[in-house]
């Protein structure tokens, strides 16, 4: 899979950092970041936020049929975590099966290689979750 | 506005059709209709057309005008929508606009995919693009992956079984074997669908549409000059869509996609009519997950009981409601773009009493319903007969 | 004197046994894990190497330190397998703790010592003040010959170390020694993938010449004995060559347990003498003091006197080394040669 370096580079603060928004009207969160709160749209006023990263399966699946360039990674777990602040986000499980994980497990996020597959491109770092027992 | 019909429908054999590309394609299907419409392109006054990713699978953007040109229609004006795997059903809608709001009167409308010009994991990844590139693919989803987190939360909340996974797929084979147009003809067992092979944890090969080539069409007329084109007019009653949020993990609920109940309860409301009055549908089964949530999002079955009511044979010809009477994605295969059109097709098809050993019997009302991506869109139409 | 003020480790999760490696190249397991001292290695997921590992250790370092990472003045990485031949490590690992961007970054290469290079130039700029804190990491996601007798050492893991005012630190480093000469007992050729070395000239004129170098230079600098000292951290290509050293030293073995972390792990590279720190201020009391000598091949060794403070405490803020030893999964050799990208062709 290509992505461009610019393209890349723009999301660094929320693949790296999990920086995200919330809107000080309703104080929803938004992960990733909205620039438009749904539930207010332009009464809404948005702020970046900074997610902690911790939350709970959502649901799962082990991914068997990769798509281009994640093919040495699999077979790899792929999950939707809530994470404590209240929303949703989607992200791989590092370092666990399918066997390791139910849905409720709580879930930490980690700093790992995304996509990494062209040897001469550059190597696409973001979050990922680990499970904690 | 008008209400309008379908006066013709025609579509190619679908499968890996090595022999033809995507302007070979969507032609076939578009004179197929206008054959089956028994009209002459002379009388054709705009097109639409649904494709999903001609630009990435074939390199080919631009295909309203290729497609006008092909078709030996210039000057007439094609125009080329897009809605990921609702895209057929897109351009169904926009063509229904058009001769509705009476700026056009006879409208052509098509759907075309043209996909196995590029290996498979090429196209899973194109076909990543009708969810959230950034925030679900790049990431390492999959569409299998996502319809397959669907599921696991189906059956997290409601029992729903992996058996009853595969008896969709069962089904499917088991009609798409009355279709000649169908990719798979074959029929299948319970054992045969739950031992394939895994492709996203609980879906396995045989819960999944394949990757196929294909172009279906139709020919749209206003219904009050349709029976002056055809004996058997199909009267559109309802044309109705909706969206939600682009990536699953935003959705309220994961066992149901919020806009395809939207859209239906509109077009139920708007033509009249309620579950219990819809014999034959052509729902969104690109995997068996997806038709167990649309049966129960269309008000077929209460949620959470549409699983139950596969594996009891409720979906079947003959059951409760025949659920994906042409094969359904699954068997029929599923050229992302040309699956809505197609659906349109087998529903004229059923209500005209032509589908032979797929024939519903006592078809009154039929339905289509057509989903985008993991169910940002989602389209559904109602027909009946106009004779 | 500046000390660490926060300090976290890291070691992936998989490993693999010497005598699963042994078996592929049809030595006796025995010899191997009584000869190098080395029951097991870490080895890093497919989506881990050295930037990733240097974040998870310096989350927890930056944990433990309580500090805002905008306070940060200068990130060092220390690693012989830095993600990229140009483009610096430091920066990433800056850039997700979110220390950017008023701050100095470079990526440091000095063999197994490049970890203890980066604390020994934090602590120049905190004594000088030209930072308030820095950060120093020593990460590797080191590979040996297949076959060579460094395969069976050559492991993954991270330590990092916030180093910041004396009176902040849960731990003062009360002076530091270096000893450094060209030594060419180990290498790797800019294009190759494996290292080179001497063989058995490894030994006496490479590490144990640099460790007694530095070690002595700084007891006499310092005119400290060993008797003043409960724990002792030497670099640990394998076991035998720290406890040999010790030995040489007249360095009781029992004060060598906490910080001898390679019969477990396998030997880190610049990861090595950092993690032996780590796992030794898991669970030194106040008053203790530490010695460690580091060594890089090429070669050089750094020694650093340390005691531990009543801010020791601040260690329940993070993660303890042994959570991610104890973690552990062993691997087939099939599956170590997949995550280390030994197939031709992957």
């Amino acid at each position: 899979m290509k992505e461009s370096i610019s393209l890349t580079w723009r999301r660094i603060p929320e693949r790296y950092r999990m920086m995200g928004s919330v809107c000080k009207t309703c104080n929803t969160h938004y992960f990733p970041p909205r620039s438009i709160c749904p539930e207010c749209r332009r009464k809404g006023k948005i702020e970046p936020f900074k997610f902690s990263g911790k939350g709970k399966v959502y649901s799962f699946t082990e991914i068997h049929a990769p798509p281009a360039g994640f093919e040495k990674q699999a077979p790899y777990v792929m999950a939707i975590v809530e994470l404590e602040e209240g929303t949703r986000c989607t992200g791989q499980v590092v370092d666990a099966t399918k066997d390791d994980i139910r849905i409720g497990d709580s879930v930490e996020a980690v700093f790992r290689k995304l996509l990494s597959d062209d040897p001469e491109g550059p190597i696409h770092y973001g979050f990922k979750f680990r499970l904690i027992k | 506005m008008r209400s309008v019909a379908i006066i013709g429908a025609g579509m190619t054999k679908f499968g890996e059709d090595w022999e033809r590309g995507f302007r070979e394609l969507v032609t076939e299907a578009g004179i197929r209709a206008l054959e089956d419409a028994k009209i002459s392109g002379d009388e054709i006054s705009a097109g639409y057309v649904g494709t999903m990713a001609s630009g990435s699978l074939v390199g080919q953007e631009h295909t309203g005008a290729l497609i006008a040109d092909y078709m030996g229609l210039n000057p007439i004006p094609i125009t080329r929508v897009e809605g990921a795997c609702a895209s057929g059903s897109l351009a169904l809608r926009q063509g229904i606009l058009a001769v509705s709001s009476g700026l056009h009167d006879v409208v052509v409308v098509g759907g075309v995919e043209k996909m196995t010009d590029l290996d498979t994991a090429a196209v899973s990844q194109i076909l990543g693009g009708a969810g959230d590139q950034e925030w679900e693919l790049f990431l390492g989803a999959t569409f299998p992956g996502l319809y397959a987190m669907m599921a696991r939360r189906h059956m997290h909340e409601y029992g729903t079984t992996e058996e009853m996974l595969a008896s969709v797929a069962v089904k499917n084979h088991e009609n798409g074997a009355t279709n000649k147009y169908a990719q798979f003809q074959n029929r299948i067992t319970l054992e045969t669908a739950m031992n394939s092979k895994m492709v996203a944890d609980p879906l396995k090969v045989m819960d999944c549409s394949p990757i196929t080539d294909g172009a279906a069409a139709v020919v749209l007329a206003p219904m009050e000059k349709a029976l002056s084109y055809s004996k058997k007019p199909i009267e559109i009653l309802a044309s109705e869509q909706a969206t939600g949020t682009l990536a699953l993990h935003d959705r309220k609920s994961l066992t149901s996609v919020n806009a395809a109940k939207i859209a239906s309860e509109r077009a139920y409301k708007k033509a009249g009519l309620t579950p219990k009055d819809i014999s034959v549908a052509e729902v969104h089964d690109c995997f068996t997950i997806a038709e167990i949530v649309a049966t129960e999002d269309l008000g077929f079955f209460a949620p959470g009981e549409g699983g139950k009511a596969a594996l009891d044979g409720r979906t079947k010809i003959g059951g409760d409601i025949a659920v994906n009477t042409s094969g359904g994605l699954k068997a029929t295969g599923h050229p992302v773009g040309a699956t809505g059109v197609k659906q349109a097709c087998e529903i004229s098809w059923q209500l005209r009493g032509e589908r032979g050993a797929g024939q519903v019997k006592d078809v009154e009302y039929g339905l289509t319903h057509n989903v985008g991506g993991s169910g940002a869109t989602a389209v559904v139409h109602l027909y009946k007969r106009g004779y | 004197m500046a000390g660490i003020v926060g300090y976290g480790a890291y070691v992936p999760k998989y490993r693999i046994k010497s005598e699963t490696i042994a078996q592929v190249w049809g030595e006796d397991p025995d010899r191997i894990q009584k000869g190098l001292g080395i029951m097991e290695k870490a080895v890093p997921a497919i989506d881990e190497d050295s930037a990733t590992m240097a974040v998870e250790s310096a989350r927890i370092a930056m944990a433990r330190a309580g500090i805002s990472p905008n306070d940060l003045g200068a990130v060092y990485v220390g690693s012989e397998s830095h993600p990229y031949a140009v483009k610096p490590t430091a920066s990433i690992v800056a850039q997700a703790i979110g220390a950017t961007p008023n701050l100095t970054a470079a990526d440091l290469e000095f063999a197994c010592k490049a970890g203890t290079a980066g604390m020994q130039m934090c602590m120049g700029l905190v004594d000088s003040k030209m930072v308030k804190y820095g950060l120093a990491i020593g990460a590797d996601t080191a590979q040996g010959r297949p076959g060579d007798a460094l395969e069976y050492s050559a492991a993954a893991g991270s330590a990092a170390y916030v180093i910041g005012p004396e009176d902040e630190s849960l731990a003062v480093i009360e002076d530091t020694f270096s000893f450094t000469t060209d030594t060419p007992d180990f290498w790797r050729r800019s294009k190759a993938d494996f290292p080179s070395h001497g063989g058995r000239f490894t030994g006496q004129p490479g590490y144990f010449k640099h460790v007694k170098g530095a070690f002595t230079g700084l007891m006499e600098k310092m005119g400290e004995k060993i008797e003043n000292y409960d724990y002792f951290v030497f670099h640990q290509p394998n076991a035998k060559f720290p406890l040999a050293v010790a030995k040489q030293l007249g360095v009781p073995k029992e004060k060598l347990k906490d910080g001898l972390l390679v019969p477990i792990v396998g030997n880190t590279y610049s990861g090595a003498s950092p993690l032996g720190l780590a796992n030794v201020l898991d669970v030194a009391k106040e008053g203790e003091r530490i010695f460690v000598t580091s060594f890089g091949s090429g070669a050089g060794s750094d020694a650093f006197s340390i005691k531990v403070t009543g801010k020791i405490a601040n260690r329940e803020k993070g993660t303890p080394l042994s959570a991610f030893i104890e973690n552990k999964q062993y691997v087939p050799y099939a599956i170590y040669a997949k995550l280390r990208g030994k197939y031709k062709g992957m």
